[in-house]
């Protein structure tokens, strides 16, 4: 377990540095002059000459790259055009949201999925069966911003049940999660489903049946277990999508976390804000797979060492 | 959606051509429902996007200040927006924006991550696990981020959605090709092929390509349902097309500070993004099923 662990470990350290160097060629992919873009079409040549200074773009690119990698060792990610402050700092302050917003809504995909999922499976072809599948099937082919509206326009302001808008309660949490978690439970709903019908039909659990064990026990113990295997891949894989929901939702329901701050730092051309943003929202991705390979290991010991 | 591509089972039908794949192809589907109503309505998309705007009464464009946020009526079935324009007449007059996005992006991705995939799956060792490391990198990028600063540096139109987007389907396609790929190479009959002296190129053109098709369709098929809803959350957040575009996602950003009193602005454009999307995802589950006779059970 720890020599997979630690060949695991490695095995992210390439990646890694392709994110880096991703997101480093991000303002190299700027057509023109990044500095002249940055400060503006009509800033003088002197300004621009200093941003290009501050930014260090006179050097030569291996040379502002290595210089780049320096930096985020240290924890420096460059600082916002806008508001001069650290990257870090504006970071710093919204990451919680951003996190906790994606995580409550993984935490309610996992369990409207895999509820839904396992019923879906264990009646197949039932009327249950064919509800869920038809209502994951919407789930998937909503766009998520437009959800939010809805759910802003009928829940929040016809209905008054919950407020609109922000972040802080945790009523003011409900209609971001769900914005946010709709395709996550579907897409975890329908894996959930296609995996235990494929351990369902196979002799062991014949046996476990034959065997006169209730099917409670039968379905939960046995075939759920061995299921839950391919939906965890799932899990982490949708942990990227839901990051990058976060954009959409918390523009949608103006939330101060880290998506709002990749648009807003987009639309004023801020790009080291705009790095920085993408290299946390991918080393965040790449940590949380890293764990979900370890729990998969975890989960399916006889998976064969490779 | 999950169980991807990746699992349909390849068929080797020995030597093939693409014509033959494609007429296998469709004597699959036809037996499937779910793929034949997802298929007729796609193809009624393609034919509202090509026709429609012929047929349509009112101008798309417009702006008439005396029939601002008119409810659904008669005339305008499914009301007017800010500006007095028909909103049925610019949904369908954007329906060609949307399906060029999905069609377009997908075809990008695939053109790339396609002879990717071959490559990694083909020669293996080195070549594929430097090409996996770097598909490893794009996929730790959360992907509406990854189109969302593209977008940024290049600028909003519909040609650079096109491409950001279609990045995003990289790596999906080189994965999927990169398995199906493996599996057919151990194939014996590929051995006999190259015992008999067929050149690589010809191996992966005559022998390989042809008998993975299926997987790549089926994941096609459901790269453009994503396709359009990424494309039109980046439009959305107004990194699309320039208005007076009657992009969906765009007039959804627009109708946002009207839709509490007139709901219809905002309904409706939703209303076109999910059936679109709704039709692809039906036809990729319909393909999938009928090439995965396991799930069917």
């Amino acid at each position: 377990m720890l020599t997979f662990i630690i060949r695991r470990l490695l095995q992210a350290v390439p990646v890694v540095i392709g994110v880096t160097i991703l997101v480093f060629s991000l303002m190299h992919l700027i057509p023109g002059d990044p500095a002249q873009i940055i400060a503006g079409e009509a800033a003088p040549p002197a300004q621009v000459e200093a941003l290009r200074e501050r930014l260090g773009l006179n050097d030569p690119i291996p040379v502002q790259y290595f210089k780049y990698i320096g930096r985020l060792v240290r924890g420096d990610l460059g600082q916002s055009i806008r508001s001069s402050r650290p990257v870090l700092d504006e970071i710093k302050i919204r990451y919680k949201v951003t996190f906790r917003l994606a995580f409550m809504s993984l935490t309610v995909s996992c369990l409207i999925g895999l509820t839904a999922g396992v019923i879906s499976a264990v009646r197949q072809y039932k009327p249950d069966d064919t509800l869920v599948m038809v209502a994951a099937l919407f789930g998937l082919s909503m766009p998520s911003f437009w959800l939010g509206l809805m759910l802003i326009k009928y829940i929040a302001v016809q209905l008054m049940l919950v407020p609109p808008s922000g972040w802080g309660t945790w009523q003011q949490a409900i209609l971001p999660v769900i914005t946010l978690g709709t395709s996550g439970a579907a897409i975890i709903a329908r894996m959930t489903r296609s995996s235990m019908l494929d351990v369902i039909n196979q002799d062991y659990i014949r046996t476990a049946r034959a065997k006169g064990l209730p099917e409670r026990i039968v379905i939960y113990r046995h075939a759920l277990k061995n299921a839950l295997i391919p939906v965890v891949t799932v899990v982490g894989l949708e942990l990227g999508a839901l990051l990058s929901g976060t954009v959409v939702t918390e523009t949608v329901f103006a939330i101060n976390g880290m998506g709002r701050l990749a648009i807003q730092a987009i639309s004023s051309r801020d790009f080291p804000v705009v790095q920085g943003v993408v290299l946390v929202f991918a080393l965040t991705f790449v940590t949380v797979n890293l764990l979900v390979d370890i729990s998969y290991r975890y989960l399916n010991k006889r998976m064969e060492l490779f | 959606m999950n169980k991807t591509a990746a699992e349909i089972p390849v068929s080797p039908q020995g030597t093939g051509t693409f014509i033959s794949g494609i007429s296998a192809f469709y004597k699959k589907i036809s037996k499937n429902r779910g793929a034949l109503i997802g298929g007729y309505l796609i193809l009624f998309f393609i034919i509202v996007a090509v026709v429609g705007p012929l047929l349509t009464v009112h101008d798309p464009f417009e702006v008439d200040y005396s029939k601002i946020l008119l409810a659904p009526s008669t005339t305008h079935w499914l009301g007017t927006d800010h500006n007095g324009r028909d909103v049925f007449t610019r949904i369908v007059h954007g329906m060609s924006i949307t399906l060029t996005i999905g069609f377009s992006s997908v075809t990008v991705g695939a053109l790339i991550g396609i002879p990717l995939g071959i490559l990694s799956g083909y020669y293996g060792r080195m070549l594929d696990t430097v090409l996996m490391r770097c598909i490893d990198v794009l996929l730790a990028f959360p992907g509406i981020l990854l189109a969302l600063s593209l977008v940024s540096v290049l600028g909003g139109s519909v040609r650079n959605l096109i491409i950001a987007v279609g990045v995003f389907s990289i790596p999906s396609f080189a994965r999927i090709v990169r398995g199906s790929t493996m599996a057919v190479r151990k194939l014996e009959y590929i051995d006999a092929v190259r015992a008999l002296g067929a050149s690589d190129l010809r191996i992966i053109f005559r022998h390989i390509l042809p008998n993975i098709l299926s997987p790549i369709i089926v994941q096609a098929t459901i790269r453009i349902a994503i396709s359009i809803l990424i494309a039109s959350a980046l439009s959305f957040l107004g990194l699309g097309p320039k208005p007076p575009t009657p992009e969906w996602g765009a007039m959804l950003s627009q109708a946002r500070s009207y839709m509490y009193d007139h709901p219809h602005t905002a309904l409706f454009p939703g209303l076109a993004i999910v059936s679109v999307v709704l039709s692809f995802n039906i036809f990729g589950d319909g393909l999938r099923d009928a090439y995965d006779p396991r799930l069917k059970a």
